[in-house]
């Protein structure tokens, strides 16, 4: 996992609420048993026709869309299946991070260990936000702080643990592995 | 200080504890395992040296990318393409290279990793029960707390049998009265996720309670608990109580004899202390609740059987109906049904399938209509047929299938085409969840076996002891 500390993208918006797991990539594309690659899937059913052909009406498909990192999207993103071939997926097509309003709790988790960066804004916020889409905002983990293409700072909050993780692009493995002492201990009382 | 049962059960399994900058480590006593979100992490296990440290506490079958078709007259299952295969094969090949009881295709205890956990008595009372899929909020039936997570998640307890969390907020849900006749737990559930919306649960534990809760068998408790998620709940429970004793008595993985009453006595220490403060509460009535149906794309969209759809301006709502394709449409029951499954971790275990059978007996599948029915497991499927209840969906028209996902996910080649409209006892509506371009309304198995019958959406009731006759008039 790449370290996460700053950067500046273009931003891109998909403003329906409730995007779940189920949109981000479809269960049919979840019979791999790799990781990589999957951004070619990503919104599969929204971004290709039924012959298979790119939609040009769906955002991604679009110049405007061409590089950004920075998805703006509606509230509650990543709800339903615990799939982490979400993230997998947003990643691999690029993006780092995802500006709501809310995240569905199981996506939050999953997004953060893949160095992809939830950011939760205020419903103000979103709709200032969503009048800039296609600019670049600059995103700071180190003071938390988004900045957007007017130099407008919004500070975000983000579990202390997981912006470690993401600062150091440090996966959370080596930390639960350092509790042996603490997990033989639980056994053997439980036993 | 007065606990909550989440907060017992959390307290009992803290390996380290929370702090400002750091989860709780959190011991885990079942990990549940299938074909798909598990060979990523098997992979990170191999590729970093490491070992399941507790494969006596895992427990994996496959049941997502599994055909729902019978085994070829030389005992080959057909799978959907290669890559469906390659991959349950290779849940197999890594669940005998780390030890882990694996109930494969064959295996008498083989089907939905949420239906086979209680089956089998792995799923009890106080455990903290994980698995690679987020309808594990389910086993929370037994007051186990069950949680769904990802596949990063799944590598951290295979190689430690520990996960870090952060404690989740507690939501009580008290359900008083009683579901009247012709109302199912699934509507139930419905009702629930229609009050509170699809993120209402996000960051909670619900603790489902009161007499309508406490009214319901094991099976209806999962079909409660199961669909916690879709209100964004991580996990529901429900405290043990004797339905919960008499369930899990005498199954193969309970503590047996003195053990056994050992067991029950620790069991009985969890519930929620009377002064046990929630962070959350909401109160329902049961028996105002009637038969539910989603007619948007989302489980939080229901709507009671004999009511109009609602319109309202929000450009969600109206996405949602176009994409239904009922921006017309004043209520469901005007809505021919081309596809009933009857299958599901929500709705597939013995008590709904005789539920589905009481309507479909001595009646017939409404042509042009598809039904599907779909046992959870192995064990239910053998049970049903030992009750003749194959023999019932088979002569009214149905497909009787083997147990899996099936069109739940629609990974496995069942799966709707563009356009079709499906009632369907699972628990996603989501656009194309069940096939690209495929329409979903989420019901209970007597609003799918009614469907079925009638080639559009019913109420159930109509079949029930009300009005036979005014039913198979439609």
């Amino acid at each position: 996992m790449q370290p996460l500390r700053q950067f500046k993208a273009k931003s891109v918006s998909i403003p329906a609420a409730n995007i779940d797991t189920d949109q981000i990539i479809p269960a049919r594309f979840l019979k791999v048993t790799i990781k990589e690659g999957l951004g070619q899937h990503l919104f599969s059913d929204w971004r290709y026709t039924s012959d298979g052909q790119p939609n040009p009406n769906f955002v991604l498909n679009q110049a405007l869309a061409e590089g950004a990192q920075i998805l703006l999207a509606g509230d509650n993103f990543g709800c339903g299946s615990s799939r982490e071939h979400a993230p997998w997926a947003l990643v691999d097509y690029g993006f780092r991070a995802i500006v709501s309003t809310s995240f569905a709790d199981i996506f939050r988790n999953n997004a953060t260990k893949n160095g992809l960066l939830p950011i939760v804004v205020s419903a103000e916020v979103h709709q200032d936000l969503s009048q800039q889409v296609g600019a670049e905002w600059s995103v700071d983990l180190e003071s938390c702080v988004l900045r957007d293409a007017n130099g407008n700072e919004t500070p975000f909050a983000i579990d202390p643990f997981s912006r470690t993780c993401l600062l150091r692009g440090q996966d959370e493995l080596d930390f639960i592995l350092s509790h042996q002492t603490e997990i033989k201990n639980f056994e053997r009382k439980a036993s | 200080m007065a606990k909550t049962l989440l907060d017992k059960i959390w307290d009992q399994h803290l390996v380290a504890p929370e702090g400002p900058d750091r989860p709780a480590l959190l011991y885990i006593d079942l990990h549940l395992i299938h074909e798909v979100t598990s060979p990523q992490a098997f992979r990170l296990l191999k590729s970093r040296g490491l070992n399941v440290r507790r494969p006596d506490l895992c427990l994996a079958t496959a049941d997502h990318s599994v055909p729902s078709s019978q085994a070829e007259a030389d005992g080959r299952r057909t799978y959907v393409d290669s890559v469906a295969e390659e991959q349950v094969r290779l849940l197999g090949q890594h669940c005998a290279e780390f030890n882990i009881p694996y109930h494969g295709l064959g295996s008498e205890h083989q089907g939905i990793v949420h239906v086979i956990g209680p089956e089998l008595g792995a799923t009890q009372p106080g455990k903290t029960i994980v698995c690679g899929d987020s309808h594990t909020s389910t086993h929370g039936a037994f007051g186990a707390l069950a949680f769904g997570i990802g596949t990063s998640e799944v590598g951290h307890v295979l190689a430690s049998q520990c996960l870090l969390q952060r404690k989740p907020k507690s939501f009580a849900i008290t359900v008083n009265g009683k579901l009247q006749a012709g109302v199912s737990a699934k509507d139930l559930i419905l009702a629930i996720i229609q009050k509170l919306g699809m993120h209402g649960g996000t960051g909670y534990v619900f603790e489902y309670r009161g007499s309508a809760i406490e009214a319901l068998s094991m099976e209806e408790r999962m079909t409660v608990c199961n669909m916690s998620i879709e209100a964004g709940a991580r996990a529901g429970l429900i405290a043990p109580d004797e339905t919960t004793f008499q369930y899990l008595h005498g199954r193969k993985m309970v503590p047996q004899g003195a053990d056994w009453d050992r067991a029950v006595e620790k069991w009985r220490q969890l519930f929620s202390d009377s002064d046990a403060v929630f962070d959350r509460e909401l109160v329902l009535n049961a028996d105002e609740i009637e038969p539910m149906l989603t007619y948007g794309t989302n489980p939080g969209m229901s709507v009671g059987v004999t009511h109009n759809l609602p319109k309202y301006p929000d450009p969600n709502h109206q996405k949602a109906m176009a994409y239904m394709g009922f921006e017309k449409t004043r209520a469901l029951t005007e809505e021919k049904v081309d596809v009933v499954f009857i299958g599901s971790c929500t709705n597939s275990r013995i008590s709904d399938l005789r539920a589905a059978a009481q309507i479909f007996r001595n009646r017939t599948v409404a042509k042009g209509v598809r039904a599907l029915v779909v046992p959870g497991s192995v064990a239910v499927k053998k049970q049903a047929e030992s009750e003749g209840l194959d023999q019932v969906f088979l002569a009214a028209g149905a497909e009787w299938r083997e147990p899996c996902c099936s069109m739940c996910i629609a990974m496995n080649g069942d799966q709707l085409q563009p356009g079709e409209l499906a009632v369907s006892t699972s628990n996603r509506n989501f656009e194309g969840r069940q096939g690209k371009g495929g329409r979903t309304l989420l019901a209970s198995p007597q609003a799918a076996a009614a469907a079925a019958i009638n080639g559009r959406v019913t109420d159930p009731r109509l079949f029930l002891e009300v009005g036979h006759a005014a039913a198979t008039s439609v």
